[in-house]
């Protein structure tokens, strides 16, 4: 492999916590491995920083492998940057020459307060999740695994949805911050499956009414969401999560 | 002196009977009871869900922005129960043997069979919650094999079992949250137990957000806090994943067992360079269909794909030819160490081999060529169709490895190299999941229960939810059984105001040595004390060293650290500070381990005992217990003795031969 | 679920839109019929006889207060819609805004909407207003519409906005007809696919044989 070492300029938004105002600060990283991550090159970044005596640059990681769903960066106006069906943190240097200018800013939205630098409170998340997106079954109610066969296709569908990793980069794409991709990937994962099926028309009904009640925005079906979903969630969820909801709010009492 | 609190009785009873006799806590008194999760992984997020479902008020912590982004959510390749699914011989008796064999015969027996037995409520419970697990055409689960079986009994969902079996037991939290049964504290570190009267009342924990310090009370503690491996700094462990709340349980008087039990995974994606922040695993799934090699002759300068197949050697189905490149991690690891050790490596570090699919391609384009029954098939045409049939089983780790490394797994062979992964070791735990601390449990990977020395593939996944599901409800009510006699204790009580102050003395000591050095800086050092002389091989001058090495770093931290930033606002530095200055003592705890435990089994291979072909030589006579450091001091520890007894299977040596 | 939190939910309104646009899209399929019955090249009989039809028979009548219902309801909704949406980034916006994954004009249907709409003031001014208030509103004496046309489309001005009118129609329904269905619940691979090949083809269509008529006029493909 090529060891090639490159410089780059990096317009980072600074925020101290909710309550302030921001602003871009400009920072020059030289002699960056292009074998290294986008986070470990802000790392190197931080580290520079704390042997200035300056305060490091706060951003949302752990896995560091793309699945945990946490980091969280938006990279020259594209959600985890400009690599397709990826996450920040699996992002390569190799993306980028020499004398680049990047700019990096957090998620922005509403429903997705900034509580410091790029890091960005997504527990509005976890409050649709609370709606209404779970199987209602207790520990110790289940039967046999396989006395329920499930078709294959459905299977894979309902997993294709439940890759989904909670990011928030459906919405950080969406004009109208909506979270409807990361919805309709939940209601379309239980929906698939029988065991879904009891809860199907609470769940849509109640995830829908609380999205709305974070303040995301409602979904105009552009697509953005999917382009840059690092794990390519099909737009057709949000369709599927439309004929969930259409039949839920026509036969329910 | 330690108590499993094993029940009597015959092995294949002793769960049965224990559940018949253990005390219950009465529905009006549970919805009285607090209970505090600390973590909210796969143990955590499902003992948390279950207690609540049971009505006890549960408090659940997780310093990650929400209980779904745990490790335990990289989990790739899957999950084993013994469903016998397959007809293929598996029994709750064959997992529990093949896990204590796994283990090289450190495990205790009544722990095991219980996971064994409880494995297939966990299969049910998370086709119930919706997991969509992998399925044959006939609608019915799939199966795949894993290292160190000759059955088929792996459940999976693609390469991303772990997150799809977090996010069941999340949703399953979720759906308590929302129902009051649980509150849910995300971005709260834990920084202390509250000790009261000999039991745990209770914690301390930090809001990540505004750095405030919290009193919980709470009438158990679970600690499902999982593994400590990033104590080596490159690991495959997030970045976040710290031993802090293990720890201090620890210095509270909590036992550390087996610490120096740490599992090498042989199929890591090897360092690039000195900015590597963590190092990525590629699913042992992959051992199924790839093959391993190095070239046969010294100095090969000649790309992979131009050496022929004379001249490669295949070790791994040389040294083991009955299983081949499905051996158990430890022997992997190891013999992959052997042969970069002798100069075969590869790549331009030399401390890798390469993961060939080339042959697994071939293999599966001939397969599609009889399925589809084409005839006069070109080699091009052959591969292209294989190409097709392994990108649909491993297609994530392949795209996954082309991202990391810019080379195309599909035309040339991977490159890979053993890595930190898991640590069999942790807190010390009776048959109840309870420390040696009356009133804090720990689940999963942050206990030291069942693993042994060393962990079979798919079965991190199926520990964390047996504690978590089917284990922690029963016993745990028979701790509380007797608490509700107590009042709650105000938190206002001086133990938590003593605890809160010693915290908080901790953090402002480490915001004001205002050192020259950075955190990373000292973890970074740790990691590599620790990688080179309590790593994949030990031996006693090394870790001699390694221990004085460690102190001095102490010392170093203690008075040279750096840590940018206030205390009263978001401050992942000082977060960190927190964590390393604990790894640092842990470090030395698991080279004194190490030292202490003259023979080679599982993960812990000390040079000086060995077989003369280079194979773990365990020391039965010496070692057969389980070493339960109990915290003395400043670098003092004292050592208790758990003997192993094994009534029913007959330790011998491994031989995957 | 009472109706009203039906309607009133960010899916309702969805579906709201996508209910009076796929009625709007019917709309035009007949408004674009009658239209093409210029190029019988006639003289505007046959035009005139459709465009009578229209106006003077009770039930097109009765429909045409529907097509105002629906055609304000779209309206009303979508700009609602469009500034509730903008309303969600926050206080703070990007500095550098994502182009990439999806096309301008689905991301502009608020802008191509608002076009549409002005269009649609002149249009009606030109031809429906003084109509209908020839017809006193109700079932009177008609104008010559075809007659009017002529007049009309003389002016340069009036065929350049009818166009660019048209052309924001084109790309409005290049977006709206496939989300139309989408919201509706269309998320089979085969339908959607049938859904978008349709919409694009509809969407060229249409408007060009609108924008035809204004050009037909103004240099006298017709007489």
């Amino acid at each position: 492999m090529e060891h090639k070492g490159i410089n780059l300029t990096l317009k980072v938004w600074r925020q101290q916590n909710t309550n302030t105002a921001g602003e871009f600060v400009t920072y020059q990283v030289k002699d960056i491995s292009q074998e290294m991550s986008f986070l470990e090159m802000f790392d190197v970044l931080n580290e520079q920083l704390i042997q200035e005596d300056k305060e490091p640059i706060a951003f949302d990681h752990d896995c560091r492998e793309g699945i945990c769903g946490m980091c969280s960066m938006y990279i020259d106006g594209k959600p985890h940057g400009p690599w397709q069906a990826n996450t920040t943190c699996q992002l390569h240097m190799r993306a980028f020459n020499d004398g680049d200018t990047i700019t990096v800013e957090p998620w922005r939205a509403q429903a997705f307060p900034v509580l410091k630098d790029l890091v960005v409170d997504r527990t509005s998340f976890d409050r649709i999740i609370q709606a209404g997106g779970y199987v209602s079954v207790n520990t110790g109610n289940a039967v046999d695994g396989n006395s329920l066969p499930i078709n294959k296709n459905d299977a894979d569908a309902s997993f294709a949805a439940a890759m989904c990793i909670g990011c928030g980069a459906c919405v950080a794409a969406c004009k109208n911050s909506s979270a409807m991709l990361f919805l309709s990937a939940k209601v379309s994962h239980l929906a698939l499956l029988p065991q879904g099926e009891p809860e199907r028309q609470s769940r849509v009904m109640n995830m829908v009414a609380q999205m709305d009640k974070e303040g995301f925005g409602a979904c105009t079906n552009t697509g953005a969401c999917e382009a840059t979903c690092p794990k390519e969630i099909s737009l057709s969820n949000i369709a599927r999560l439309n004929q969930e909801y259409l039949l839920a709010s026509l036969t329910s009492n | 002196m330690l108590n499993a609190k094993i029940p009597a009785g015959p092995l294949d009873d002793k769960w049965t009977d224990y559940k018949g006799h253990c005390k219950l806590v009465n529905p009006a008194n549970k919805r009285k009871l607090e209970v505090i999760v600390v973590g909210t992984g796969l143990a955590g997020a499902s003992a948390a869900a279950t207690l609540g479902e049971l009505g006890y008020k549960v408090k659940a912590f997780c310093f990650q922005d929400s209980p779904r982004r745990a490790h335990s959510i990289a989990a790739q390749g899957g999950i084993n129960a013994a469903k016998n699914y397959q007809n293929d011989g598996d029994s709750v008796f064959r997992l529990f043997y093949d896990t204590i064999k796994g283990g090289d015969y450190r495990a205790r027996e009544a722990n095991v069979h219980r996971l064994s037995e409880v494995s297939g409520n966990i299969i049910d419970q998370c086709v119930a919650q919706g997991v969509p697990f992998a399925r044959e055409y006939g609608g019915l689960l799939s199966n795949r094999s894993f290292g160190g079986t000759q059955v088929q009994r792996t459940f999976y969902a693609a390469g991303q079992t772990g997150q799809q079996l977090l996010i069941g037991a999340y949703q399953g939290l979720e759906r308590q949250v929302s129902l009051g049964n649980v509150k849910m504290y995300s971005r709260h570190e834990m920084l202390e137990i509250v000790m009261v009267d000999g039991k745990a009342q209770g914690i301390i924990a930090r809001d990540l957000i505004t750095g405030k310090l919290e009193r919980h009370f709470g009438n158990a503690v679970l600690l499902c806090t999982g593994g400590y491996g990033n104590v080596f700094y490159l690991s495959t462990n997030a970045m976040g994943s710290n031993v802090t709340a293990a720890w201090k349980a620890h210095k509270k008087g909590a036992a550390f067992a087996n610490p120096c039990f740490t599992q090498i995974h042989p199929t890591c994606i090897p360092v690039s360079g000195d900015h590597q922040s963590k190092l990525t695993l590629m699913s042992e799934s992959l051992r199924n269909d790839g093959r391993i090699w190095v070239p046969a002759k010294l100095g090969e300068t000649r790309k992979a794909t131009d050496i022929p197949e004379e001249e490669r050697d295949y070790y791994l189905e040389r040294r083991y030819p009955a299983f081949g490149n499905l051996v158990p991690r430890d022997v992997a690891s190891r013999a992959a160490k052997e042969r970069c050790d002798a100069g075969y490596g590869v790549g331009t570090s030399k401390q890798a081999v390469y993961l060939d699919y080339a042959a697994a391609i071939e293999r599966y384009g001939k397969i599609e060529v009889s399925k589809k029954g084409l005839e006069n098939v070109s080699k091009e045409e052959i591969i292209a169709l294989g190409k097709e049939v392994v990108k649909e089983k491993y297609g994530n780790l392949f795209d996954m490895y082309q991202k990391i490394t810019g080379e195309n797994p599909y035309e040339v062979p991977m490159r890979i190299y053993p890595a930190v992964h898991y640590t069999m070791g942790g807190l010390w735990v009776d048959y109840e999941l309870q420390t040696t601390l009356a009133g804090v449990y720990a689940l999963g990977e942050a206990n030291f229960s069942d693993h042994g020395a060393n962990r079979l593939g798919a079965s991190a996944l199926m520990q964390g939810l047996a504690d978590g599901y089917f284990v922690i409800p029963y016993t745990i009510g028979n701790y509380l059984a007797d608490e509700i006699y107590n009042k709650p204790i105000s938190t206002d009580h001086p133990a938590f105001v003593e605890a809160e102050k010693e915290v908080s003395d901790r953090i402002s000591t480490l915001k004001n040595i205002n050192g020259k050095q950075s955190v990373e800086s000292f973890h970074k050092r740790l990691g590599k004390i620790m990688w080179d002389k309590c790593g994949m091989a030990r031996n006693a001058q090394g870790l001699t060293e390694a221990i004085a090495e460690i102190q001095a770093l102490k010392k170093e931290f203690w008075s040279n650290v750096k840590v940018p930033g206030g205390i009263n606002e978001m401050n992942p530095e000082l977060d960190k500070a927190n964590r390393v200055a604990d790894f640092i003592e842990l470090g030395e705890l698991m080279c004194k381990d190490a030292l202490e435990r003259q023979e080679s089994c599982g993960g812990h291979f000390r040079e000086e005992y060995q077989t003369p072909e280079g194979e773990a030589l365990r020391d039965d006579a010496n070692f057969m217990y389980v070493a339960a450091w109990e915290y003395a001091g400043e670098s003092n520890w004292k050592l208790n003795k758990e003997p192993l007894v094994y009534d029913v299977i007959k330790p011998s040596q491994r031989n995957y031969k | 679920m009472t109706w009203k939190e039906v309607f009133t939910s960010s899916v309702g309104k969805k579906l709201v839109m996508s209910f009076t646009g796929i009625f709007l899209i019917l709309f035009l399929i007949v408004h674009v019929g009658l239209n093409a019955c210029i190029w019988a090249n006639d003289g505007g009989t046959m035009f005139n006889a459709g465009a009578h039809f229209m106006g003077n028979n009770v039930v097109p009548r009765i429909l045409e207060i529907g097509l105002f219902a629906g055609l304000i309801l779209h309206i009303v909704q979508g700009l609602m819609l469009e500034l509730s949406n903008r309303s969600k980034r926050g206080s703070v916006g990007y500095a550098v805004s994502y182009s990439k994954g999806s096309k301008w004009y689905s991301r502009s249907m608020g802008l191509l909407g608002t076009i549409i709409l002005l269009f649609l003031i002149l249009h009606l001014y030109n031809f429906w207003l003084p109509n209908r208030a020839n017809q006193g509103f109700l079932l009177g004496e008609e104008i010559n519409l075809y007659a009017k046309m002529q007049d009309v489309f003389s002016n340069l001005w009036v065929v350049i906005i009818y166009v660019l009118g048209c052309i924001s129609l084109g790309y409005h329904l290049a977006h709206g007809f496939q989300s139309a269905f989408r919201t509706i619940g269309v998320h089979n691979k085969r339908y959607n696919a049938i859904f978008t090949t349709l919409g694009y083809g509809f969407s060229v269509i249409v408007p060009l044989a609108f924008a035809l008529m204004p050009l037909s006029f103004h240099f006298g493909w017709v007489n």
